[in-house]
């Protein structure tokens, strides 16, 4: 590597760009490898939750990754999961004390799937996976793609569940009154959990079938 | 006929490839296959030939479920004169009922089946046949009063995640038609279940129960009499009531050997064991009900002959049938009386059972394996 350009990147060199982009499409944690499955499922019966909850996992990974890129030189390989778990559940407490400050009933709704952040795979994969082994600034960026890759797909099952379940959306009503009157009913379908599970799968049918290089070999 | 051919030969290169409609190539073959015995046999390697396949499979299926059909069509109106205190002819009511089964026929076959062809152009196969059969046994699984954009949203979610996500006509983990019917069960339970759908445009001051319906709330002495449900004057969804069709079905699927009849005994063997161990446990009402009865009442009869056989999402194994369906007749059974919030444990029965049949497959084929080299050893042996 060329000593000259390694000085002096750019904050938003293509590489960097690509580690804040690749997550949300070709790298998605959720729709390729298939992390953090469980609270997509649970708290995406409605946008708001959805929407709070995406943004506590951004904010999360993003600076756990930094905190754990700063400390990277001095964590002993050994004990590096408990150091890892100790700033993650660090994260997750200011995170859920926020939010129990600020919107109170949403904070309800979650309940314990704030704490629950903790054992995302998302994060400790990334901590494992590229803040042990990078610089501060590319773990950020890392870091928050991977936050935003998750909280995307949260968001779209979120708002159609949201729409077609309750026929609503962030809490108010999107369905007109007269389509009730001639026969439209809501789908109690969409508020159980099995089809945030078909709405992750549709989802992955589309992107796979929209990038070829997502196909596997079977 | 000639007059037929000769038509369809003459649009025939307009549909191969580099004609003027190259795409919907699949669309043509599917007409023409369906007309007439397709002329094409295989031309190398060691096969099998024999005059069934898919189509005609599919057909018998659908006379088999005419007689289920026909009886459905009448009861509708039936039901529904008998719920106003009016007494009719046959042809009244027989005209009632097909004017509220016909339109869910016709909005199943043709959501089904537009989604079918579209896939089968996109994906550049052939259209199967398969939907033949599951279009027409979804209307027989709906209440009569379903509304219509219902019936189409159901088709729809049932042809597209319950078959063409695995790969289309053959691939299907759950049945297609009771796929339809789970969905619209747990999306819209207010016109899947309860007593007031039952009967079509229903007057106010009858009870619209099923017998379930009555049995879950622990009115034993408000079921109809055995003649009545075997016969099906009762009220349900549109095809299940009548056990009597449906043995002439199944008397068809078994004649012809298109239904296994391993499974058909099967389930019914389990769900007479199932009920006959209610009845030695006997806690209360519903588990003092003879065994029998649960074979007349609800889609116990239906689902045995017309979704368990399901040749696509049954056990394969010889053995595997008969633990399939065993443990479908045990289940179903099981869920009625045990389970509050599902009157009718037949679908969800068979969805379970759906899901555990290659399980149940690898198992029979495994210890088929280790007795064969058991045997090969020992042979060696001596």
């Amino acid at each position: 590597m060329s000593t000259a350009k390694q000085e002096k990147e750019p904050l938003f060199s293509p590489k960097n760009k690509k580690l804040l982009t690749s997550p949300i499409n070709l790298n998605n944690p959720i729709t390729v490898q298939v992390l953090g499955i469980c609270s997509a499922l649970a708290v995406t019966a409605k946008l708001k939750p959805a929407f709070v909850m995406a943004v506590s996992v951004v904010v999360v990974t993003a600076l756990a990754n930094v905190i754990i890129s700063m400390l990277r030189n001095g964590i002993p390989p050994r004990i590096r999961i408990i150091v890892q778990l100790v700033v993650i559940a660090a994260l997750v407490i200011l995170v859920d004390q926020v939010l129990k400050a600020f919107v109170y009933d949403v904070s309800k709704q979650l309940s314990v799937f704030v704490g629950l952040i903790i054992t995302n795979c998302i994060i400790m994969g990334r901590l494992e996976a590229f803040a042990m082994g990078n610089k501060v600034w590319p773990s950020l960026l890392d870091g928050i793609g991977n936050g935003l890759g998750y909280g995307l797909i949260l968001l779209i099952v979120g708002f159609v569940r949201e729409l077609f379940g309750s026929g609503t959306l962030w809490g108010y009503n999107v369905i007109p009154a007269g389509a009730f009157e001639i026969g439209y009913m809501n789908n109690g379908f969409m508020i159980l959990p099995p089809m945030a599970l078909i709405i992750v799968g549709i989802i992955i049918w589309i992107q796979r079938s929209k990038n070829p290089e997502l196909f596997e070999e079977n | 006929m000639k007059l037929l051919r000769d038509f369809l030969d003459k649009q025939k290169p307009h549909f191969v490839k580099g004609g003027r409609f190259e795409k919907l190539h699949s669309t043509f073959d599917a007409f023409e296959t369906f007309l007439f015995v397709p002329n094409k046999v295989t031309s190398s390697g060691a096969h099998i030939r024999d005059a069934i396949d898919m189509k005609r499979t599919m057909i018998i299926v659908v006379v088999a479920l005419l007689p289920a059909l026909i009886f459905g069509i009448w009861n509708v109106g039936y039901q529904h004169y008998l719920s106003q205190g009016l007494a009719y002819d046959f042809w009244p009511m027989f005209g009632f009922g097909l004017m509220k089964v016909l339109p869910i026929i016709i909005v199943s076959y043709v959501v089904g089946l537009g989604i079918e062809f579209a896939f089968a152009q996109v994906r550049h196969h052939e259209v199967n046949e398969g939907f033949l059969v599951s279009g027409m046994l979804i209307p027989l699984v709906m209440p009569p009063d379903v509304p219509l954009w219902m019936v189409a949203i159901a088709t729809a979610f049932a042809v597209i995640i319950g078959k063409e996500v695995f790969g289309g006509t053959g691939m299907n983990i759950l049945n297609p038609a009771l796929t339809a019917r789970a969905f619209l069960f747990f999306a819209y339970p207010s016109e899947m279940s309860g007593d007031l759908v039952w009967i079509a445009e229903k007057a106010d001051a009858y009870s619209g129960a099923t017998p379930l319906g009555h049995l879950l709330v622990g009115e034993v002495d408000k079921i109809p009499s055995d003649w009545a449900m075997f016969l099906g004057t009762i009220p349900g969804s549109i095809g299940e009531t009548s056990t009597l069709a449906i043995l002439l079905g199944a008397i068809i699927l078994i004649a012809t050997g298109v239904g296994s009849a391993r499974i058909m005994f099967s389930v019914v063997a389990g769900g007479l064991v199932m009920g006959w161990l209610f009845n030695l446990w006997g806690a209360n009402d519903y588990m003092n009900i003879p065994a029998y009865q649960h074979l007349i009442m609800g889609g116990f009869a239906f689902g045995t002959v017309f979704m368990a056989t399901d040749p696509v999402s049954a056990s394969q194994t010889g053995i595997g049938k008969y633990y399939y369906g065993f443990l479908i007749g045990m289940i179903a059974v099981l869920i009625r009386v045990f389970n509050p919030a599902y009157p009718e444990g037949m679908m969800l029965a068979i969805l379970l059972m759906n899901v555990f049949a290659p399980l149940i497959d690898h198992y029979v084929i495994q210890s088929n394996i280790k007795k064969r080299l058991k045997r090969a050893k020992v042979a060696v042996k001596a």
